[in-house]
């Protein structure tokens, strides 16, 4: 995710990587990561990045940051699919979460 | 493309999703979008999330998601039907580029009638299908994500960042860092490619392009086999 400054909004945080944070720590599908000295409000980039294994990236000419996905892992650390929200053709946001009940398939393309 | 499987398999309970890793936006996939005229939602994801998200790393590549929301097959090579170009005849009077393009995308390992039965199998079966995976296995044949991988992925988020900001020259200087990370990452490169202005050579500025790095991977390679 872009970053502007290195603190971070948890709700933005969750809605952009699926990590919550909790009580316990940043907390994604059954895995907990403790955040020792994490403070209430915005949280700190770098110790997320540090403690969640994200690669953390800097544009010197734009001053802009960018949280990459946790590595070391698998693209999936879960089965449970993440909750994709895009736009339609139309502009509006659709979510995959609104099929629940249903079998899905997603069929990513490009025009490329 | 899936309008017609669509049509077949909604009555029995599939729903298709299609995504469009389209940096240029619903300007781009209009086109194609307006031409198929879908009745299934047809999303547009300029940020490649469904890469970052789920390990898509080549199109068109199908995830199958059950009525519980839980992923019963990971991204794969997921054609509706067999295309065109893998049975094109070969004119005499082609040029050698055009002639050795001709044959390498007849060489592409694409076997949509498999995908398709195993789908229609799923939707008929649910959860006995042999096709429906087990979380673990699902996991299992996800694809790893390596430092250099994550990496990447943040590089191709800045230049797409950059790139639709107007900072060419930055985002091409970002999306070459993606590049050198993850070579066998098409959907960043062949975007990447995309977005160069007339004129501009994939060869010159990325140091690759499509003949170029499917003859180093070999276009077997190009999609890896099913594994259904």
């Amino acid at each position: 995710m872009i970053l502007e400054t290195l603190r971070i909004d948890p709700a933005e945080l969750e809605r952009r990587t699926g990590w919550a944070i909790k009580p316990e720590g940043a907390c994604k599908d059954d895995r907990c990561v403790p955040l020792p000295g994490a403070e209430t409000g915005l949280l700190d980039v770098q110790m997320l990045a540090e403690r969640l294994g994200m690669p953390l990236i800097h544009d010197e000419p734009s001053g802009l940051w960018c949280l990459g996905p946790e590595a070391g892992g698998k693209a999936l650390s879960s089965a449970r699919a993440p909750d994709l929200a895009l736009p339609d053709a139309t502009g509006r946001e659709f979510r995959l979460s609104s099929l629940r009940g249903r079998k899905v398939l997603l069929a990513a393309w490009a025009s490329w | 493309m899936w309008q017609e499987l669509y049509t077949e398999l909604r009555p029995h309970g599939l729903e298709i999703v299609t995504v469009a890793l389209d940096t240029g936006g619903i300007t781009a996939a209009r086109p194609w979008i307006e031409a198929a005229s879908p009745m299934h939602p047809s999303l547009v994801d300029e940020a490649h999330v469904v890469g970052e998200l789920f390990g898509v790393t080549n199109v068109p590549s199908g995830v199958w998601i059950d009525e519980d929301g839980m992923i019963v097959r990971p991204p794969e090579t997921s054609y509706p039907r067999r295309p065109d170009f893998l049975d094109a005849p070969i004119p005499d009077d082609l040029t050698p580029e055009r002639r050795e393009r001709v044959e390498v995308v007849r060489k592409l390992r694409i076997d949509a009638e498999l995908y398709v039965e195993a789908l229609r199998d799923w939707v008929r079966e649910g959860a006995r299908s042999r096709y429906a995976l087990s979380p673990d296995e699902v996991i299992r044949r996800s694809r790893p994500r390596p430092v250099a991988e994550a990496e990447a992925a943040a590089y191709f988020e800045l230049g797409k960042h950059l790139h639709l900001a107007g900072r060419r020259e930055d985002a091409v200087r970002c999306f070459r860092e993606a590049y050198r990370r993850q070579p066998d990452n098409w959907t960043y490169k062949r975007q990447a490619w995309n977005l160069l202005l007339p004129g501009e050579s994939p060869l010159e500025v990325y140091g690759g392009d499509w003949m170029t790095d499917v003859r180093r991977t070999g276009a077997e390679n190009y999609y890896p086999p099913l594994d259904m």
